[in-house]
């Protein structure tokens, strides 16, 4: 019998696989495609305190092996979070972690805040790394005073797991790692969007409106993996990692580099069921390898 | 699904041709489908086209499409007997169900016309009565012209003449007395559809447009491909790509 079963300090993951929030919806979009509960946990799109309208529309622009998005954080904001959204993920048979996200520290504590109330959110992966938006997101997770500072603040009013979502947009990602869990950050996941531009050469005009935006894909899977090796050999918290994972080889690819669950992102706009097939590409690969317990691989880089 | 067939019609349209193993779900005009482009590195995302037509005997539905970039000029190299993964029906159709009562104008402009002809046949079928405006740079662009010819009254319009009224659709004589229809479905490049939006709109008749905003996923997730409505930033795939003009910002 092969065990999947993985543990982020002390949230138990059935198996590895996660969605990356922002490419799974709220779950019930892939309902159609496949029973969402069979995955390690469903990371909801971004939640902020004030319903944001986003960036305007053109958002995004594909690249070789990727895309661009410059989406800004969309969302209806906590309230709507309460009435409508939760009352439906609630159901799932998983973990489902909220994306908690915001302008000032206030308001990520707020949102944090509000997530702790709920019964049947798990954890909350705090989005310090978002590139698409003026205020807040980014700004704090690229210095490590102000992710110390955001994360301690977000620790004292959060009683369950929390997350904090880094952005690879650093000179040194493991002085950011390390101030988030010195902030009380229980797990760090990695890496959110890297920030990238693309020119339309006949209008000579950027593609997208924001003029940059955050690169994910296939394209990114290089780079992600290595800041999740780094980090994961320089912490001793849980490790998520993130970034162009696609297949089931990704998956071990970073579970071999250190890290302890993966989401999978992007690869879900192309292939809807690229979840449950990395699941069951894993188990096969478990199968063939001869190994018993999934966390036999997490570090296991030779 | 497997291709069973690949015309070219011209130098830049073609018609691809998929048949299901499954059984068709029920299909709406308007409604698109996400296909994936396999075998070219400069391709990553599905794409979206419009379905053109359906049939329920034989499992099979019909893309017409304008090779316009990388990602179609792939797909007009598929061959017969290949195998292409398509996600669909997605997104919502034109509201047909209204198009029992009085007379409905279908314009079509450009490969705007793939969703316009499937809309015309259904109407066909359900025994309603309307007419359709057909708009092109020139005749070449008249696609299904003389298709639809055979089974309703068709109109156009050429920009340079070759066909038809020379101009714009909205330059068309029907459009002088747009107020003998009831209402406008309408699929072509956005600055046609917003003409055509604001004559319905200055005679308060009913009109149904169907965006084309790049997309990534296709079913509502990534909020890549949103449009601005009055009920702020929506997404074109899940609350398109067929809108009531008075939705929109334009």
């Amino acid at each position: 019998m092969t065990n999947l079963e993985v543990n982020i300090h002390g949230l138990t993951l059935k198996n590895p696989i996660m969605t990356a929030s922002g490419t799974f919806g709220n779950g019930y979009e892939y309902s159609d495609f496949f029973d969402v509960s069979c995955l390690g946990g469903i990371i909801l799109k971004a939640t902020t305190a004030e319903k944001r309208d986003g960036n305007p529309y053109p958002r995004m622009a594909e690249t070789a092996n990727g895309m661009i998005n410059a989406v800004g954080l969309q969302n209806k904001g906590v309230d709507f979070f309460e009435t409508d959204i939760y009352p439906k993920v609630k159901y799932f048979n998983t973990n489902v972690i909220a994306n908690v996200a915001g302008s000032s520290i206030e308001s990520y504590v707020e949102v944090a805040r509000r997530m702790n109330r709920f019964e049947h959110i798990a954890a909350i992966e705090l989005n310090i790394s978002c590139p698409n938006v003026k205020q807040g997101g980014m700004s704090f997770g690229t210095k490590p005073e102000s992710a110390r500072e955001i994360t301690s603040a977000v620790r004292e009013v959060y009683d369950k797991t929390l997350i904090v979502k880094l952005t690879p947009n650093v000179t040194s990602v493991v002085d950011i790692a390390e101030a988030v869990i010195e902030g009380g950050a229980d797990a760090v996941s990695l890496v959110n969007t890297f920030m990238g531009m693309a020119i339309d050469v006949e209008t000579r005009k950027p593609v997208i409106s924001t003029i940059t935006g955050g690169v994910s894909g296939p394209a990114i899977k290089p780079m992600a993996l290595r800041m999740v090796w780094q980090v994961a050999k320089a912490v001793k918290v849980p490790v998520i990692g993130i970034g162009g994972i696609s297949t089931a080889e990704d998956v071990v690819e970073f579970l071999l580099a250190g890290a302890t669950a993966v989401e999978i992102g992007t690869a879900n706009f192309i292939n809807p069921r690229a979840t449950v097939d990395a699941l069951e590409g894993l188990r096969k690969y478990m199968a063939d390898h001869k190994i018993n317990d999934v966390k036999e691989l997490i570090g296991g880089l030779l | 699904m497997i291709i069973i067939g690949n015309t070219r019609i011209s130098d830049d349209y073609f018609i691809l041709e998929c048949k299901d193993s499954q059984p068709l779900p029920c299909i709406k005009p308007g409604q698109f489908a996400h296909i994936k482009v396999e075998g070219n590195p400069s391709v990553y995302l599905r794409r979206p086209f419009s379905i053109h037509d359906c049939n329920y005997e034989k499992n099979t539905i019909s893309f017409l499409i304008k090779i316009v970039g990388n990602g179609s000029a792939t797909l007009s190299q598929l061959k017969e007997n290949e195998v292409v993964s398509i996600v669909y029906p997605l997104g919502n159709g034109f509201s047909d169900e209204v198009a029992a009562e009085g007379k409905s104008l279908l314009i079509g402009g450009g490969v705007g016309i793939a969703p316009i002809f499937f809309l015309a046949k259904e109407l066909k079928r359900n025994k309603c009565d309307y007419d359709v405006l057909l708009g092109g740079k020139k005749v070449s662009d008249l696609l299904c012209y003389s298709q639809l010819k055979q089974f309703c009254s068709v109109f156009c319009t050429t920009e340079d003449g070759s066909e038809g009224t020379r101009g714009f659709v909205t330059d068309h004589e029907i459009m002088r007395n747009i107020s003998r229809y009831d209402r406008i479905f309408c699929c072509g490049p956005t600055p046609m559809m917003k003409a055509v939006g604001k004559k319905a709109c200055d005679n308060g008749i009913f009109c149904e447009v169907s965006l084309e905003n790049k997309m990534a996923c296709g079913f509502g997730v990534c909020l890549c491909c949103v449009t601005p409505t009055n009920d702020g930033n929506r997404c074109v795939c899940t609350d398109g790509p067929v809108f009531n003009i008075n939705e929109l910002k334009w």
